[in-house]
């Protein structure tokens, strides 16, 4: 089973060089740690800009240069700034090549919530709902069950929604799936977890092929 | 020169009144009108609809109006910082408008340059899709978004000169440039005002036309909500 790097450091393996990425907040975050650095990949941070390099030491720290978890951050060498508008241009306009996030639920048809528990305050969805609207490739990144145990794999998801049809990969504690057809598709377990466990904890539908591969960090 | 230097915050909100529409620049504490908060404080004008990213936090920002009661409504995308915040939506107070951050800035993008409405996949299929137009185009659903109508928008750039044309800094630059013109009276101000001629045409980000008052602020805290060092 993995924890939250481990998730982060399987999720890393499918950016792909020349990538241009967007990192959500959370363990979507960490992902960046991972990267082989023998690739170029530009992050992105919705609040403006591409190019986003690693945390301040204590002597740089600049509050006009966050990231979009109000994190302060550095700029890399050939990074740039934009308003707003362009910066969501450029998700809306697909120039993002990946966009990894977390979520409470996702559904078999590819749908995610992530932004609203009825009945607990609503913070807002932030531009969640943009990227997910757009991109073409996304990954969720998330537990494969909640706090409660229960799954978060649905075949249709009970909570508000954030986008439909739209996750195509899914990185859990336990396995690697994606999306297709309707359907998850189970292709990677976790170290040490096997087929039964993701199954009894995958209440959506889901493909199982003969063989399924302990995935490689 | 087109006059559109004022001395201070106070001569800068003259007209401001109980009921309007504000649109104000920043993303989370970075980047916001400090001096033009202050002084919308001080004025404690009410009722008033805010457009804003975010609300502040409890002391600082926009939480500053919320203190006073002054806000009738926010339109935000992300509103997470602030326990009263929380009190005045859960008790019914205060109107929230929560919609996609995408939807806010190009919302603004639309008033300023004069598109009236546009469309967008975000939201579709969400709530935020609710009694709005579905159009589909090349086999995609889109939802139908309007631009904002504002009465003052309060800005912060980094440099301005007495022309009215800005530069910003950083990731302080966020909602501001898309606010500049896109209510009917652009309010801004910067840390560093300067001759006509101080700034290169080559780099101003934003050209005066689409500033009506700009003045030097004072006494910027730039408070820092999440700082985060490496060793």
């Amino acid at each position: 089973m993995l924890d939250k790097n481990g998730i982060a450091q399987r999720i890393a393996k499918e950016v792909k060089d020349g990538y241009y990425v967007n990192l959500g907040i959370g363990i979507p975050t960490l992902v960046a740690n991972f990267v082989r650095d023998d690739i170029e990949v530009e992050f992105q941070s919705e609040n403006g800009i591409l190019g986003m390099g690693p945390f301040p030491l204590e002597g740089e720290v600049d509050p006009d240069l966050i990231n979009a978890g109000k994190q302060t951050i550095t700029a890399r060498p050939g990074a740039s700034f934009f308003d707003s508008a362009m910066s969501f241009g450029m998700i809306r306009g697909q120039h993002v090549d990946l966009t990894i996030l977390g979520a409470m639920e996702v559904s078999q048809e590819g749908d995610i919530a992530n932004w609203k528990i009825p009945g607990k305050m609503v913070k807002g969805m932030g531009g969640a709902m943009d990227l997910v609207g757009s991109a073409e490739n996304i990954i969720v990144a998330m537990m494969h069950t909640n706090r409660a145990g229960a799954s978060k794999l649905l075949k249709s998801c009970s909570l508000p929604l954030t986008g439909v049809k739209c996750v195509t990969k899914i990185v859990t504690n336990l396995a690697v799936l994606e999306v297709v057809g309707g359907k998850f598709k189970l292709l990677e377990r976790a170290p040490g977890v096997s087929v039964e466990e993701i199954k009894n904890a995958t209440e959506g539908e889901m493909i199982v092929p003969n063989e399924v591969p302990e995935m490689k960090l | 020169m087109i006059k559109k230097v004022v001395a201070n915050a106070q001569e800068a909100l003259e007209g401001v009144e109980d009921g309007m529409t504000f649109m104000l620049g920043g993303f989370g504490l970075s980047g916001i009108a400090e001096n033009s908060i202050a002084e919308l404080v001080r004025r404690n004008v009410k009722n008033v609809t805010c457009i804003s990213n975010n609300a502040g936090v409890d002391d600082f920002g926009l939480g500053l109006l919320l203190q006073q009661k002054q806000i009738k409504k926010m339109i935000s995308s992300y509103v997470g910082e602030n326990a009263e915040f929380e009190r005045q939506m859960l008790s019914g107070e205060l109107e929230v408008d929560l919609i996609p951050q995408g939807t806010l800035a190009e919302r603004c993008r639309a008033a300023q340059h004069g598109i009236p409405a546009f469309y967008t996949p975000a939201g579709y299929g969400t709530e935020v899709a609710e009694g709005k137009e579905v159009r589909e185009f090349d086999g995609k659903p889109h939802i139908m978004e309007l631009a904002f109508k504002a009465d003052f928008a309060f800005v912060k750039a980094w440099k301005g000169d007495e022309a009215g044309n800005l530069i910003f800094k950083g990731t302080a630059r966020n909602f501001n440039p898309n606010m500049c013109g896109a209510a009917k009276i652009t309010v801004v101000e910067v840390e560093e005002l300067v001759k006509p001629g101080e700034l290169d045409p080559n780099f101003v980000h934003i050209p005066g036309i689409f500033v009506q008052r700009i003045y030097q602020g004072k006494n910027y805290e730039k408070r820092i909500e999440q700082r985060t060092v490496r060793k």
